[in-house]
């Protein structure tokens, strides 16, 4: 064997798995057609509308209201999952009970289950006979056909993004942090302000923005509990299946590409601040 | 401040990590804990740190029972191992994590805390790393601040955890100088725990030698060198080659041993453990002699061979090479031990044998 072909051969021993090309290939190919190229085609359609049209449907009153309700709404459950899924998260990775492996397997289940089913079990729930509503509606707060209740199923099909977010990096939390801190004198609550949240802020962040953009594109389960009326509880994704279903392809497609154009600002300031929260990981890291 | 340890226990389920520790160590010195892992020396550490609690037992430290006392409440500036600085705070603020925590009532000002941290960078020599995240450090580095940052809060008890453990030995030996440095500044009482017995020695005023949840010996390098307590204690400090022998008169005596050299011991007569460093065995070829020699390695400087004795005895002998007599496998020789100490009763091999000393000597010096 020659000198020179010797580092060649080397290079190529270093991969481990074979077919680099196929794979990347295949892959590329299918991220193109499944996901970009839909993506640019409703890029396309908008773009032909053309700005002061895209405007006017944009601004509507009607579109306004639904994207305004989407967002409350969406915020809302976002707030609430952010809470309780760093909760959540903790109880399971801190936490050595009975029944924790179940507790841990039921957190999936609103991924598991169809929206449609979420959707009609939690309208039966809080409706004026259902379990909770018949507690609830004489207190004089209503649930069903109200901004509530779309944050109700919106927080209900995005939870475990928070959860499945935070724990894996909580479970790496090496406890000799909070040791340390508790040798220097670090009472409980000053340690999760000042060491564990901002060690689970980056992944926390992450589950947010997920959390959020799921539940602007959530559909199924809040059609049956918020009523669907229109300038109150009729969401964005709702109106554009109704603009799609009077032939108004370019209504459908202004709402779409607004509710794009929100989740894809959304993922870029998340990752800004992701970087920034993990500047400290050095060059090194 | 001095600290009182009496009777200390501490299980771990069906373990007994801890059995009955007792030791007392004077305001402003500096003690190691040495033993091999499992001896329980992490668990005193921690137990003391309010880390850990023991199942039974006393801790007072300058008066106080600390035993009544939370963590937070001690002033332990404890050092992990692994250094566990906050990684996304920068040097300064991890030093001045501990004055920051404080309650409102007693934490210094702003500008006093930021005085205090720039003091002690300069203490430690390291003002140039102030802005750094621990990730951007080197582990010596690391260790230093953690280091600053124990010693921020003027710790009652500073308490190290194998501070050196996870580094190379060169930058070991580096910061063992540098911590005997600062402590002789400090003035902080200061107990660490080790398994390495060289560093223990150099580093510590005094030695607490620990072994499956009690205490062996305590006393100087030179003392515990010189006089190991117990069988276990001369294992640990790699008197490995055991010689089953009789006790005569004061002297040891055994089939192809010259114990010539060794003096006579106020011992009863019957039957003795010699305990023997391998380097401390001088070889005399002889036709006689009941040792066979069974392998021969050489590390370059040193020769190392393995003989076989009478009663399936085993012995390990190390000497250099230039000075080696011609040798060769299945050679009987006569083993004249220069020094070496006797403990009464058989060898028992069933006990497992700790760290090998002479092993880490020779990783060392081939760094």
């Amino acid at each position: 064997m020659t000198s020179a072909s010797l580092p060649a051969s080397a290079k190529r021993s270093k991969r481990v798995l074979p077919g680099f090309g196929l794979t990347m290939g295949v892959t590329l190919t299918y991220l193109g057609v499944i996901v970009l190229l839909p993506v640019i085609a409703l890029v396309l359609k908008g773009a032909e509308i053309g700005p002061a049209r895209f405007w006017a449907i944009a601004t509507a009153p009607r579109t306004l209201a639904a994207l305004q309700l989407t967002l409350t709404a969406a915020a809302m459950a976002t707030v609430f999952n952010a809470i309780y899924g760093v909760l959540m998260a903790w109880v399971l990775v801190r936490y050595n009970f009975p029944g924790r492996r179940l507790l841990d397997a039921l957190v999936d289940i609103p991924f598991a289950l169809p929206t449609a089913v979420a959707g009609l079990a939690l309208s039966a729930l809080f409706a004026a006979n259902g379990w909770y509503g018949a507690i609830l509606e004489p207190m004089g707060i209503q649930v069903v056909f109200t901004i509530w209740g779309v944050a109700a199923a919106m927080a209900f099909t995005s939870i475990p993004f928070v959860i499945r977010t935070v724990q894996p990096v909580l479970e790496d939390l090496d406890p000799q942090y909070e040791e340390a801190a508790r040798t220097l004198g670090a009472h409980p609550f000053t340690i999760f302000r000042r060491v564990v949240f901002p060690a689970i802020f980056p992944a926390l962040l992450v589950g947010i923005t997920l959390s959020f953009a799921r539940s602007l594109g959530e559909f199924g389960a809040v059609i049956f509990i918020a009523g669907n009326l229109p300038f109150k509880t009729e969401i964005a994704s709702l109106l554009a299946v109704i603009r799609l279903e009077e032939y108004d392809y370019n209504g459908a497609a202004v709402i779409a590409l607004t509710l794009l154009i929100i989740a894809l600002v959304l993922l870029a300031i998340s990752n800004i601040l992701q970087a920034r929260a993990l500047r400290y990981r050095g060059k090194t890291g | 401040m001095s600290l009182t340890v009496q009777n200390l226990t501490r299980r771990f389920g069906q373990t007994e990590v801890l059995r009955g520790i007792d030791l007392e160590v004077k305001s402003g010195e500096l003690v190691a804990l040495l033993g091999p892992s499992g001896s329980g020396k992490t668990t005193l550490l921690k137990i003391i740190a309010g880390l850990d609690w023991p199942d039974a037992g006393r801790l007072v430290v300058g008066g106080e029972d600390w035993l009544d006392k939370k963590a937070q409440e001690r002033r332990t500036g404890f050092v992990f191992q692994h250094y566990a600085l906050f990684p996304h705070m920068k040097v300064r603020d991890n030093i001045a994590f501990g004055l920051t925590v404080m309650d409102r009532a007693h934490r210094p000002a702003p500008a006093t805390i930021a005085k205090k941290v720039e003091e002690l960078l300069h203490f430690l020599q390291i003002p140039h790393l102030a802005d750094r995240y621990p990730a951007e450090l080197s582990g010596g580095q690391r260790q230093r601040v953690a280091l600053g940052r124990a010693l921020a809060i003027d710790p009652a008890v500073l308490l190290l955890d194998e501070p050196f453990g996870a580094l190379d030995a060169q930058v070991r030996r580096d910061l063992r100088r540098w911590l005997r440095e600062v402590h002789d500044k400090a003035g902080t009482t200061t107990i660490f725990v080790t398994h390495d017995q060289e560093e223990a020695f150099e580093l510590a005023d005094r030695v607490v030698v620990m072994g499956a949840g009690l205490i062996e010996q305590i006393g100087s390098a030179d003392q515990i060198y010189d006089h190991p307590a117990s069988p276990f204690v001369a294992r640990f400090l790699g008197l490995t080659v055991e010689i089953p022998v009789t006790m005569r008169a004061g002297r040891a005596e055994a089939a192809g041993l010259d114990t010539s050299a060794l003096p006579r011991r106020a011992m009863a007569d019957g039957p003795a453990t010699l305990f023997l460093r391998p380097a401390d065995i001088t070889l005399l070829p002889s036709p006689e002699g009941a040792f066979r020699v069974t392998e021969i390695a050489t590390t370059g400087a040193l020769l190392r061979l393995r003989m076989e004795g009478p009663a399936d005895c085993q012995a390990e002998a190390e000497l250099p090479r230039r000075a080696a007599p011609a040798l060769s496998l299945g050679q009987t020789v006569t083993l004249r031990p220069e020094v070496g100490h006797i403990f009464p009763g058989s060898p028992t091999p069933a006990q497992p044998a700790p760290a090998p000393a002479p092993v880490s000597l020779i990783k060392e010096s081939s760094r």
